[in-house]
């Protein structure tokens, strides 16, 4: 069989998730022996049209031409994978979604004329149909390669659907919500990254997204309940990925009820 | 050279003497594990002797709250379990299964794991005996014997403690599975101000404590130690009320606390991670890049996780109020069927770690004075 | 890394460790559904090796997985281990993907069988829906094995088009055998000229004497209940009822703990209860 054919492209983002794709130093020689890099910037000058196999996709959607490249894209892709929070979620630009974008756009740009935005950061899956998503800010390169391993040799590549907590007991951290007082977003975010966080005693910061079913307004009245600020909550939910449906909810029900209460 | 304790003997020794016991296990090839103070609690690691206990250490535990204190100076063992059980050292949270290779008429199969650790366990209490007894009964006592626990099992050696300073979510004694060390320990602590009491429960345990000048504990102590754990039983911070069960949950299947606890359960699985008795699994399958070398890895999973219940066609329990449910009849009633006692043995633990302060005791407690529906 | 290799056959020391098999025939039998016939590869426990109609073997392939599936074939034969496949996931569409000749690991027989042994005597209705045919098909071939021993036998069998009936080309030797082949479909196409509609719904016609009728059904768990329900209506004792029932399973040995149906490891204890034993789960929903 022909080695399948690899693209990476990028949208709005910061070249993170590239970057860990370039990170696969062990690898990198058995990735190249096993697919064909067509197309990946970052990466080397050479770029060979489509079709691709498998499409690798970073970044949000914030231009009417990043829509039109992205149509594009997907009619040359086998599998489009979304990968990174910015594709899958709209990443950290997404909260301009709950602001006034002409007025950064006034404070920042000398010329604001020319520049020219959609009135949302959209998560690519906004746009096209996505067929797989790599979760994470950075994503991890551990799910990466396990997820190429996986369309290589046959098998259905599947990312946790289940919580951080699972991960974090797995490697045998102690709980900081529990032993320390330190609000978590790990028992509404998807597992994948490891449980880096919580094991160096910091909360998680949501990075790779709302689980499947995620109980988020209970964990926010947990983190009230905890001292939080309904404020502070809303804040929580409003990170990395604000923009994931779950979270943009709870975000939005704690800020809301700020108000209402003040 | 001291005598060797025959089986059964209440030995006293000096507490600095628990470091002779300690050189003897690790004499005889044991990594020894014990309690330690890491992370902001008392967690299970590997220590080297009494330096690495976390003396004159305690911990307050609430619904949701663990917060460590100093307790009483000296006191090796002044607290009750934290967040680990010995559940990770016979059962880990990943074991490779076994390898396949690549071959030209197809695949072979090489071994997972080399040769299973040898752990002498220190601070074992009583509520994790029984854990270990029902997770023997889990994998030993099947219709195929789990290879990889029978290995850790059969080579640990447990240093069992009687516990004295039960905590705020203890309820042992309520599924009369402490707080005193009855069975299944090569050698049980009793902590007392100047000496430690020592029961031998295995000729194992009976050699490791020869190590140390042991004499035999007086009448005096021995009721001091008897009336120090039935104060302990008083002092429980939890009750369990478990008449009826396994009937009484399974009348009440539709109960509609079911829904209110789902309100507020995360559905983040820790309280089936911490417990010392959950067994559930997952198998993964990983594969290098050329397809060459796979491998079958088995990670500890949950009733609460999302992917546990999945059949083509949908999930089975769909939502957080069949997830509880499950959990929670399975803990308290068809884990009887199955193995002929209590799922859960009172150690507290889910009730602790539970980031959202759910405690089984009272979901119980709750589900048995409404009307069933 | 240098580790000595162990071939899977002789029998296997890790309980979920596979044994060497080979793909010998492939018969399409409805769309997305083939029935795989499998040899395995050790003569010693090829002859050692016997299961019983309603049991399944776990099948493997490395790096890519493993999971239950029934034996669909004479267990009075039982050198050819037949399995009917619906590919639906990771492995039965790796298996889909297979040719004859190429390996695939087995380990089983798992699970509690149909009780053929105790019916002798009985009418029996058996019940199928889909691709719970399958399990059902050893059954039908003991009961031609040991015809005289049994009184009447009903087979009905639900598919939802007509493209979608499994073994359709053994239906003739069925009846032959005087098994009452009853099909239905929930969808008729222009060539379909028989009866559609639910197979529950096939009872309507029935009129089992409930003293000496067992029913053992396999399908999806709604068309059970329904199954279930006609059968009580007709006074068919709950412990004459029998079901095949599915859930995750990912050791078939009763440790990953996935399986589990109240009390049940559908492992070990299942896949075949009789109702009587899953009522109290089997009416709670979500369960
Ligand atoms: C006792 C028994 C006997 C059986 N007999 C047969 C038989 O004879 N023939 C037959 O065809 N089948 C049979 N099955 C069913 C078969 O075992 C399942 O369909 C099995 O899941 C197929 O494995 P797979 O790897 O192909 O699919 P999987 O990859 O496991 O996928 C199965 C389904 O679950 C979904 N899924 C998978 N993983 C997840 C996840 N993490 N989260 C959410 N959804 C997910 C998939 O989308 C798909 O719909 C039997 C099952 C049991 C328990
Ligand atoms: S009971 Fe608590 S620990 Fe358990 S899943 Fe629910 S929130 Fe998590
Ligand atoms: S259910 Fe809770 S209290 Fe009972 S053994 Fe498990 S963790 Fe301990
Ligand atoms: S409570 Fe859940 S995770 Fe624990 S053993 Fe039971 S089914 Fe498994």
């Amino acid at each position: 069989m022909a080695r399948p054919r690899l693209a990476v492209y990028k949208f709005s983002s910061c070249d993170g998730c590239q970057l860990s794709l370039l990170d696969c130093e062990d690898e990198l020689l058995a990735l190249a022996g096993a697919v064909e890099i067509a197309y990946f910037l970052e990466a080397s000058r050479q770029a060979l049209p489509g079709p691709y196999d498998v499409v690798l996709v970073e970044g949000s959607v914030t231009t009417e031409e990043e829509v039109e490249r992205l149509k594009e894209v997907r009619r040359q892709a086998k599998l489009l994978v979304a990968i990174g929070a910015c594709a899958t979620a709209g990443g950290i630009q997404a909260l301009r979604n709950w602001a006034d974008a002409d007025a950064f756009r006034r404070a920042v740009y000398p010329t604001p004329g020319y520049i020219r935005t959609l009135d949302r950061v959209r998560p690519l899956g906004d746009v096209v149909l996505v067929d797989a998503e790599l979760r994470g800010c950075p994503i991890s390169k551990r799910q990466l390669l396990d997820f190429l391993a996986a369309v290589l040799i046959g098998r259905t590549p599947r990312m946790p659907a289940h919580s951080v907590c699972t991960e974090c007991k797995r490697r045998g951290a102690v709980c900081v919500m529990v032993a320390s007082g330190v609000p978590c977003l790990g028992p509404v975010t998807q597992a994948g990254c490891g449980a880096i966080c919580p094991a160096y005693a910091r909360g998680c910061y949501g990075c790779f997204g709302p689980m499947e079913r995620p109980n988020t307004g209970a964990l926010g009245d947990r983190f009230v309940a905890l001292g939080q600020s309904r404020d502070e909550v809303a804040r929580a939910f409003r990170g990395i990925n604000a923009y994931a449906l779950p979270f943009a909810a709870a975000g939005d029900r704690f800020a809301r009820s700020d108000i209402e209460e003040g | 050279m001291n005598p060797t304790p025959p089986l059964g003997t209440h030995a006293a020794i000096p507490k600095p003497a628990l470091d002779q016991v300690l050189g003897a296990l690790r004499d005889a090839g044991y990594t020894l594990v014990g309690p330690k103070v890491a992370d902001g609690a008392i967690v299970y690691g590997e220590i080297t002797g009494i330096a690495d206990l976390p003396v004159g250490w305690t911990a307050e535990q609430e619904a949701g709250r663990y917060r460590l204190r100093p307790g009483v100076p000296g006191r090796l063992f002044g607290f009750a379990v934290g967040p680990h059980a010995p559940k990770r050292y016979l059962y880990p949270s990943t074991a490779t299964l076994f390898r396949t290779r690549r071959t030209a008429e197809g695949f072979e199969v090489l071994p997972g794991e080399e040769a299973a650790p040898r752990y002498a366990l220190v601070g074992v209490r009583a509520c994790d005996l029984a854990a270990i007894a029902i997770q023997d009964r889990v994998f030993l006592d099947g219709p195929a014997p789990d290879p990889h626990y029978r290995a850790r099992r059969e080579a640990a050696f447990l240093l069992a403690v009687n516990c004295l300073e039960p905590g705020g979510t203890c309820f042992c004694a309520s599924t009369r599975t402490g707080p005193r060390c009855t069975t299944g320990f090569d050698l049980a602590l009793t902590e007392l101000d100047e000496v430690l009491l020592v029961e031998v429960g295995s000729e194992a345990g009976a050699a490791m404590l020869a190590a140390a000048d042991w004499r035999p504990a007086s009448a005096f102590e021995l009721t001091r130690a008897r009336r120090a754990l039935a104060e302990a039983e008083g002092r429980m911070g939890r009750t369990m009320d478990v008449r009826d069960l396994p009937d009484l949950l399974y009348e009440r299947l539709d109960h509609p606390r079911w829904e209110a606890v789902a309100a507020r359960c995360l559905s983040c699985a820790n309280c089936t991670m911490v417990c010392p008795t959950c067994f559930c699994a997952d198998v993964v399958d990983t594969s290098d890049l050329t397809g060459g070398e796979a491998a079958r890895v088995r990670v500890w999973d949950s009733c609460f996780n999302h992917e546990f219940s999945y059949v083509f066609g949908g999930h089975l329990r769909p939502n957080i109020r069949a997830r509880y449910r499950q959990w929670l009849t399975h803990k308290l009633a068809t884990w009887i069927d199955q193995y002929g006692v209590l799922g859960c043995v009172g150690c507290g633990r889910c009730i602790t770690w539970c980031p959202a302060a759910i405690d089984l005791t009272e979901e119980l407690a709750a589900i048995r004075g409404g009307e069933p529906t | 890394m240098s580790m000595t290799a162990v071939g899977p056959v002789p029998p296997a020391p890790h309980p979920l460790q596979p044994h060497a098999a080979r793909l010998v025939t492939v018969t399409p039998e409805a769309p997305g559904i083939a029935t795989y016939v499998f040899e395995l590869a050790d003569p010693a426990l090829r002859a050692r090796y016997a299961f019983a109609p309603g049991q399944f073997n776990m099948l493997f392939l490395p790096g890519i997985g493993e999971c239950a599936i029934s034996l669909s074939s004479d267990a009075g034969e039982p050198g050819r281990l037949a399995h009917t496949v619906r590919a639906v996931g990771s492995v039965t569409r790796a298996i889909a993907r297979l040719r004859p000749g190429d390996a695939i690991g087995l380990r089983g027989p798992y699970g509690s069988p149909w009780p053929v042994d105790r019916l002798r005597g009985r009418d029996l209705i058996l019940v199928a829906g889909g691709i719970g045919l399958a399990p059902l098909r050893p059954v039908v071939y003991h009961l031609i094995r040991h015809r005289p021993a049994f009184g009447r036998v009903q087979l009905l069998i639900g598919a939802r088009v007509p493209a979608d009936l499994l073994f359709v080309s053994e239906y003739q030797a069925w009846r032959a055998a005087e098994i009452e082949v009853i099909e239905t479909v929930d969808r008729a196409d222009e060539t379909w000229t028989g009866r559609v509609g639910v197979v529950p719904v096939l009872f309507y016609q029935l009129r089992p004497d409930p003293r000496r009728t067992a029913v053992l059904t396999c399908g999806p768990e709604i068309m059970m209940r329904f199954v279930v329900y006609e059968a009580l209506a007709r006074r068919i004792p709950r412990d004459a009822i029998y079901l095949s029932l599915e859930r995750n399973m990912k050791c078939a040995v009763a440790v990953c703990g996935r399986c589990q149906y109240g009390p049940f490891f559908l492992c070990k204890d299942g896949p075949v209860l009789s109702y009587d034993r899953v009522e109290p789960f089997f009416s709670v929903e979500e369960y």
